[in-house]
């Protein structure tokens, strides 16, 4: 088995009395997609926060690439690979799409202290950026404000971001939330092309993108993992049925 | 026109008009007094402007940093220094080091924290130079003489300060233009719009801010040498926090979107103030409404209306509307 890419051991999170993490534990391995499915309120956010570093576990340490990085904050761990792309949408809106990845390009080549040169006119940062795009189906969209995009470019654009900046592990956090049928299916195809250049943490409620994608599953209930394993397995778990699924999703 | 020259217009024209009003009649003492305190508060406004609209940074405390210039001009005057190549530098070196400390302590803070924390030290500035009693306490100080060059009077010439007010205002507007289209204007760009977009690709925003502070704080010392220079006075008037509201406001009423905006809300406000006060004693009974009105129909500023004025043309003419359906 390969060194994973991401290991949480023993996490713990607690808000006042409020348990949101318990004592989690898991792994996701280099050009794997390891999904956390779980009911509303499980911690599945809180989790990501905590191991993007947008949140501090009271417990417990994150390795990334055999690197402790339980105390690193946020930017420092995007610096280091790690990726992450937002529930609710995250772009700068005033931005070009072109400029949204550019900047994820400029933060990892050269030094941002320059502060004269017209940053528009980097040809090597905008020939990646548009790399990014077309890798995500956006590359006719690229001078359009973001702004202006649909909800679904929106989150076709946020994957571009995470892309372009080369990271080794994406963080998905519910990357198909309110996007449509067809949206919804040119994400899936997408996640699947990106799956084999990085090890992906996913977390989504759409029950069949996760079957189709995911090569490990991770039940989260309660702030704590009730079980992992592969997708046949979740599948058929008594107690994942009755802590989640319901008949319905298993039709 | 190319876009980058359309988009400037506006700005280019009127520091083309600034530099033509000598000759057009406005170049009598009092004019030039006028349009030379309208073009040092330009500056202190387009300084102010990187940071509400390049950076997001609301500061209420900016006239601080202008006092401070002026404040080193007068100190080196009572010591009986008046080269200008020791007293500007240290009058923009001043200002600058009041923007680092503060900056340092207020951009650990956000949104109206931010504002009364720039506030506060705006304050503690303004009654530090009234207790200097030595450069005249509350009644404030009147220079001796104005600064020199190389032991040369340049600046004593009414005309050659117009020029020179102009030509600072001009680069310190275009440096700033550089400076927000560069690598490191992007980040503040982004930061401004979304910090935790900024984040999550890598950038923590707080050294790019401090830097944005920092140089904003410099101009405003230049700002602030060059007006003790033209008013030849300085009391701690200069650094109430009245006056930087009023920095703020044409800021605003010039239009955050670009920064040749606070050009034309600095040369509005001044402009508009002596003549109202000419006509009116209680000028600012309409002095204020006028503001209100301005602010409810030109979201986008002074800057902004031309392009706002052709769209409400288009939408009000039949023809064209038609033409587009």
């Amino acid at each position: 088995m390969p060194d994973p890419l991401l290991e949480l051991r023993d996490l713990s999170k607690n808000f006042g009395a409020l348990t949101v993490t318990s004592d989690v534990s898991l792994t996701v391995l280099p050009g794997e997609i390891h999904a956390i499915i779980g009911p509303n309120g499980a911690g599945k956010t809180t989790l990501i926060h905590q191991i993007s570093g947008t949140l501090r576990p009271d417990l417990g340490t994150i390795r990334f690439a055999g690197q402790d990085v339980t105390a690193l904050p946020f930017e420092r761990r995007a610096r280091l690979g790690l990726a992450r792309s937002f529930q609710i949408t995250s772009i700068v809106p005033g931005f070009t799409a072109l400029e949204n990845v550019a900047l994820a390009v400029q933060a990892r080549s050269g030094s941002s202290f320059r502060f004269l040169r017209p940053v528009a006119n980097e040809e090597a940062l905008n020939d990646e950026a548009r790399t990014a795009l077309d890798s995500v189906g956006l590359g006719r969209v690229a001078d359009r404000s973001a702004a202006a995009l649909s909800h679904g470019e929106k989150r076709q654009l946020e994957l571009a971001i995470a892309i372009a900046m080369k990271p080794r592990l994406l963080l998905l956090d519910e990357p198909l939330a309110g996007a449509g049928p067809e949206e919804t299916e040119r994400l899936i195809g997408i996640l699947r092309e990106l799956r084999s250049r990085y090890g992906i943490l996913l977390v989504e409620h759409d029950m069949q993108a996760v079957f189709a994608l995911a090569d490990r599953i991770s039940v989260l209930v309660y702030g704590r993992v009730i079980v992992t394993g592969m997708v046949d397995e979740i599948r058929g778990h008594p107690e994942v049925r009755t802590a989640y699924l319901g008949e319905d999703a298993l039709a | 026109m190319t876009a980058p020259l359309r988009k400037h217009a506006l700005a280019l024209a009127t520091l083309l008009a600034l530099a033509a009003a000598p000759f057009l009649g406005f170049g009598d003492g009092f004019a030039l007094s006028l349009l030379a305190r309208a073009m040092i508060l330009g500056m202190a406004a387009v300084s102010l402007s990187l940071l509400v609209g390049g950076a997001g940074l609301v500061s209420l405390g900016h006239a601080a940093t202008m006092g401070i210039g002026a404040y080193a001009v007068v100190a080196f005057d009572a010591a009986g220094i008046s080269e200008g190549l020791i007293v500007f530098p240290a009058a923009i070196a001043a200002a600058a080091a009041y923007a680092l400390v503060t900056g340092a302590v207020s951009l650990r803070t956000s949104g109206v924290h931010f504002i009364m924390i720039t506030l506060a030290f705006g304050q503690m500035a303004f009654f530090t130079t009234s207790s200097f009693s030595s450069l005249g306490g509350d009644d404030g100080y009147t220079l001796y003489a104005r600064t020199e060059w190389l032991g040369t009077r340049i600046m004593d010439n009414r005309l050659t300060f117009h020029f020179l007010c102009l030509g600072l205002l001009a680069l310190v507007w275009m440096g700033g233009n550089l400076l927000l289209g560069s690598r490191f204007g992007r980040v503040l760009r982004a930061a401004r719009e979304n910090p935790q977009r900024a984040l999550a690709v890598g950038f923590q925003p707080y050294p790019y801010r401090l830097i944005a502070y920092v140089m904003a704080g410099a101009v405003g010392g230049l700002a602030g040498a060059l007006l003790a220079n033209a008013t030849e006075f300085v009391s701690p008037a200069l650094l109430s926090w009245t006056r930087s509201g009023e920095l703020l406001f044409m800021v605003i009423l010039g239009g955050v979107g670009q920064l040749g905006g606070a050009i034309l809300g600095a040369l509005a406000i001044v402009l508009l103030e002596e003549s109202l006060s000419h006509l009116l004693v209680y000028w600012r009974l309409v002095f204020g409404p006028l503001l209100v009105l301005s602010v409810l129909f030109l979201p986008d500023g002074l800057i902004g209306a031309p392009l706002r004025l052709r769209a409400a043309l288009r939408f009000a003419s039949p023809k064209r509307r038609n033409a587009d359906a």
